[in-house]
């Protein structure tokens, strides 16, 4: 195990934080001077923190399933909650994938955020040390605080530089997020103290819950992290965000903010909750498969873009959680792959509807159609996201897809099947949207009149794009990291059930 | 210490604050008339200054004073010194309200050191007797101070108000005393308590007369249902008499309330934690509830102080030192964010005219950004939202009740907290989202900046060292039960 003196993961954290305070305390002499400091300020500082967090994935050792690059401070000393940081497989891709999220935000803001760039920047900056630290805590109520902390920059997102509906949407998201989470904390207080009296999450992961107390603190958790996802019923917020959201909040949500939703559940449910989750895996399926088979139908008569995309995430999350609560080897890998391949595509999906937005100002598709002639860079940039949400070969949403379904195959036929029409559904509605938008005659005058993309736009997709090649071709550089922690996680899993199993049949026996 | 050997030692800080009152009262008289507000108005900031010392110096060793009626131990140290925080704020904010809305009278500073001593009386009483005295004491003093701008119809209405339903709860609870020594046959708290731990069944009548005393407390609290004088006074007193009402007669009180029920009335918390537990519920219910179709700051403040009353309750309820601690830890949290939230309203001024409005704050962020951040982190804060010191005073006391095996209690705490956090979100989207008509003036004078930059400061830097305060009052706590 590879050790660092620097305590990398603090650093990673708190270096926007750093970026905001200062962006806070410095002023331009006029407002384009203060707009274009702030710009660069951000820029650079989450382009520094990306670079820190490679160091993070250079010192970070696969082939252990330990939490590493732990870091420990006391905190509430006297109640049992410290100040803990550490990364495993299954929490490094997601440090990562906010740090590279984050400048790709920036940088997609750097021409539509005209109003109050200052401040905007400085949300964004904050937002990324919540969803850096919510990845790396190691105790419980530091979790809480990154999770719930993430709802005050996006809720001033959303709310400040959205679009019409801005004001619903934020408070819609806010309050929901919000109602899920707080039963999380009352379940996470009587957790705290069953293990007598700490909020450590490796402590809690070793700590056998009874049966009974593991499915209520499980209903909490998932009354979080299904809103988080999210999961349908309790989805009717995320269309709401995404569509008012400003393009670069949209990719944050995608990116990032659903996937808290599935890491709690790998984080929290599994590990700690295991007979629970055994009990409650059909609720999950069953909520999945609607999921997937609904939204995907919703999503294909959208007349909106964004609402589209945003349809077509919840259906690719549906995907996730059935696979988490398959436990299998395969399912688990196959939802952190989906993931991390989702955050990429989905986040690129929103990009590019912000690059056409950005010129028209309308996300109706309607108003768009035969961008293909007079946008070639954007119909093939485009064309490669569409295709990796659809889960071509060769694209990262293949082999999320793949695995996901070879998973919950050997888990469940039934599920396996509902998954895989939702695949063809996904086929069905990116397609659609892709012919109406990039094929067809080109007639609209102001359509015609459309740039293609700029550099700074290519720049922003270059990422992205070989991410996702990459990610589709060769998928071992990113699974082999996680590989030791999902075995782990599965093993303590099985073992966990089969012991209960044990004392169930000896305590049978025994009458 | 030269005071050691002698009985009055303890209460050393009151006797100087009573002394001290009675000289300015004296200055105020004998002073130009011009020049009387504005010497008082120093002195008596130097006299809760000194107080405060003093109470430092008595320190938070347990000792009895006054013929065992006084008690200083380290939790009413604690509290004390919150009160006289929150007296010293509010008389530093009050500075520029009553000059320029004609209240510039000497008598307002005095009156809030009667109410402060009052409130340090309640704090260290130890009799049912000294408990009386100081709450009236307080009490008179504040129903005065919330009639002060006389020939407003609102203050005074307000005043009137506040007056006679509290002189109804006056009576409640000294129904309720009086009861308790009849079957008891003593005020003491000490002897209370040696007497309920003797006996299996506490008399029937005695606990008659414990529901009486809690109505009685309840009110000055302001925890449903004997909230109803609440909005209307917070509304009709000088903006800066409502800040003051907000946080340290609501602090007093909370100490009050926490040594009876913990202290001689220990014994019998099966009784009254069914009526705390009602109370505390419903106000968490009703503040949130009743907060959201508020359009007027005061009223909604009065709503959410209610809802936060609740809260705290929840700590009581739990009867354990985490949960005493917990209520301090909130009260402490709770009166740097009113504070806070209090100097923001007390600036809201149009071409000099004060407006109360919440939608006078419409697009505060662009005009007066300082402000506007400083309230939103309070809204954020009183909301409960990490990582703010709001959110660890909500901690504390739903991890005590849900220590105590009170579940519900905390659930439907946790449900209410999400119901008040959209009028709070509502504030925050008035001034972030909304576009605003007309400017606020900027915020006047120095301290009153100070006051805003200094608590949303520590509103925001208090998740760094949450220990020194939390170990303090999981100490402090622990003296509630020695005796």
């Amino acid at each position: 195990m590879s050790q660092t003196t620097m305590p990398l993961l603090s650093l990673t954290t708190f270096l926007p934080l750093v970026g905001a305070l200062f962006l806070m305390v410095s002023r331009g002499q006029s407002e384009a001077e203060t707009a274009r400091n702030a710009r660069y300020v951000a820029l650079f500082t989450s382009l520094f923190v990306f670079l820190l967090s490679l160091l993070i994935l250079a010192n970070f050792d696969g082939s252990s399933a330990e939490f590493q690059l732990v870091e420990y401070q006391p905190w509430l000393e006297s109640v049992g909650i410290s100040y803990k940081m550490g990364v495993d497989g299954i929490s490094v891709w997601f440090v990562l994938l906010s740090t590279l999220l984050t400048p790709i935000c920036i940088l997609a803001s750097w021409n539509a955020i005209q109003t109050r760039v200052r401040e905007y920047m400085i949300a964004f900056l904050v937002l990324e040390t919540m969803m850096v630290g919510m990845f790396c805590a190691l105790d419980m109520l530091l979790f809480y605080i990154f999770f719930e902390g993430v709802l005050l920059p996006m809720f001033l997102i959303i709310g400040v530089w959205g679009g019409a509906r801005r004001i619903y949407a934020a408070f819609k998201f806010f309050l929901y997020t919000l109602l899920g989470s707080i039963l999380m904390l009352v379940a996470l207080i009587a957790m705290y103290y069953f293990a007598g009296g700490t909020t450590d999450i490796p402590t809690l992961m070793a700590t056998n819950f009874p049966e009974d107390m593991q499915k209520l603190i499980w209903l909490a958790f998932f009354a979080s992290f299904a809103v988080k996802v999210p999961m349908w019923p309790v989805h009717t917020w995320l269309p709401d965000a995404h569509v008012e959201a400003p393009t670069a909040g949209s990719v944050i949500l995608a990116g990032v903010l659903l996937k808290m939703g599935g890491y709690g559940f790998l984080r929290f449910s599994i590990p700690m909750m295991p007979l629970a989750s055994a009990d409650f895996a059909w609720i999950v399926f069953a909520l999945s498969c609607v999921a997937v088979v609904y939204t995907s139908l919703v999503a294909l008569v959208q007349e909106d873009m964004k609402k589209l995309i945003a349809y077509s995430s919840i259906a690719h999350m549906g995907f996730v959680t059935a696979a988490i609560f398959s436990v299998n080897e395969t399912a688990i890998a196959g939802s952190i792959i989906q993931m991390l391949s989702h955050g990429l595509v989905s986040g690129a999906l929103f990009l590019c509807v912000g690059v056409v937005y950005d010129r028209l100002h309308t996300r109706e598709i309607a108003r768009y159609g035969g961008l293909a002639s007079n946008m070639p860079r954007y119909a093939l940039v485009f064309m490669l996201f569409t295709m990796a949400s659809v889960g071509l070969p060769g694209t990262s949403g293949f082999v999320g897809e793949f695995l996901i379904l070879y998973g919950a195959f050997e888990h469940n036929t039934w599920v396996a099947a509902f998954l895989a029409t939702g695949m063809i559904l996904g086929a069905a509605y990116m397609l659609y949207l892709y012919r109406r938008v990039i094929f067809g005659e080109l007639t609209k005058g102001d359509v015609k009149a459309m740039m293609d993309m700029s550099p700074r736009e290519i720049a922003i997709f270059a990422p992205l794009i070989i991410l996702t090649i990459w990610m589709g071709v060769y998928p071992s550089t990113f699974i082999d990291p996680i590989e030791a922690s999902v075995i782990n996680l599965v093993q303590n899993y099985d073992a966990a059930i089969a012991a209960a199993r044990d004392s169930a049949s000896a305590l049978a026996g025994n009458q | 210490m030269m005071f050691e050997s002698s009985m009055l030692a303890p209460a050393l800080p009151e006797i100087a604050l009573a002394c001290a009152i009675m000289a300015l009262m004296m200055v105020g008289v004998f002073s130009p008339a011009k020049a009387a507000l504005g010497r008082v108005s120093f002195l008596s900031v130097i006299a809760l200054v000194g107080t405060g010392i003093l109470i430092a110096v008595v320190g938070g060793d347990y000792r009895l004073a006054l013929g065992d009626l006084f008690v200083v131990d380290s939790f009413a140290f604690f509290m004390k010194l919150l009160v006289i925080i929150a007296a010293l704020l509010a008389l530093v904010m009050s500075d520029g309200y009553i000059r320029r809305e004609g209240m510039s009278r000497f008598e307002y500073p005095v009156l809030l050191c009667f109410a402060t001593l009052g409130m340090l009386l309640m704090i260290s009483a130890n009799d049912l007797m000294s408990l009386y005295i100081g709450l009236e004491l307080q009490s008179l003093s504040l129903y005065v101070v919330a009639a002060f701008q006389r020939d407003q119809l609102r203050s005074t209405e307000a005043g009137l108000k506040y007056f006679v339903l509290g002189a109804l709860s006056s009576g409640l609870l000294l129904y309720g005393c009086s009861l308790i020594y009849g079957f008891a046959g003593t005020t003491s708290f000490d002897g209370l308590a040696t007497q309920l731990a003797a006996v299996d069944q506490a008399p029937t009548g005695l606990i008659v007369g414990l529901v009486f005393l809690s109505a009685g407390l309840a009110f000055k609290i302001s925890a449903v249902p004997f909230h109803m004088w609440t909005p209307d006074v917070y509304e009709g007193a000088p903006t800066p008499v409502t800040a003051f009402f907000a946080v340290a007669p609501k602090i007093a009180a909370m100490a009050l309330i926490l040594r009876v029920m913990l202290g001689p009335f220990g014994e019998l918390i099966d009784e009254w934690r069914q009526i705390i537990w009602l109370i505390s519920v419903a106000s968490m219910i009703l503040g949130a509830l009743a907060a959201i179709a508020q359009t007027n700051i005061k009223r909604l403040m009065a709503y959410s102080s209610i809802g936060h009353v609740g809260y705290a309750l929840m700590g009581l309820a739990a009867g354990t030192e985490a949960g005493a601690g917990g209520v301090m830890l909130y009260m402490a949290i709770y009166l740097v964010m009113n504070v806070g939230t209090f100097a923001c309203i007390l600036s809201m001024k149009v071409k000099d005219r004060m407006v109360e409005n919440i939608s006078d704050l419409a697009g505060l962020s662009k005009t007066r950004p300082g402000m506007a951040l400083a309230l939103m982190l309070f809204m954020f804060s009183m909301a409960g939202i990490p990582p703010l010191a709001g959110f660890f005073g909500k901690f504390f006391v739903f991890a005590a009740a849900i220590e105590a095996g009170l579940i519900y209690l905390a659930v439907i705490g946790a449900l209410a907290s999400v119901v008040s956090a959209f009028y709070y979100l509502r504030i925050i989207k008035v001034m972030y989202f909304d576009e605003g008509e007309e400017v606020l003036d900027p915020v006047e004078g120095r301290s009153m900046k100070a006051i805003m930059l200094v608590t949303s400061i520590a509103i925001l830097v208090f998740i760094l060292a949450p220990q020194t305060i939390a170990d303090y009052t999981a100490h402090a706590a622990t003296a509630l039960f020695s005796g």
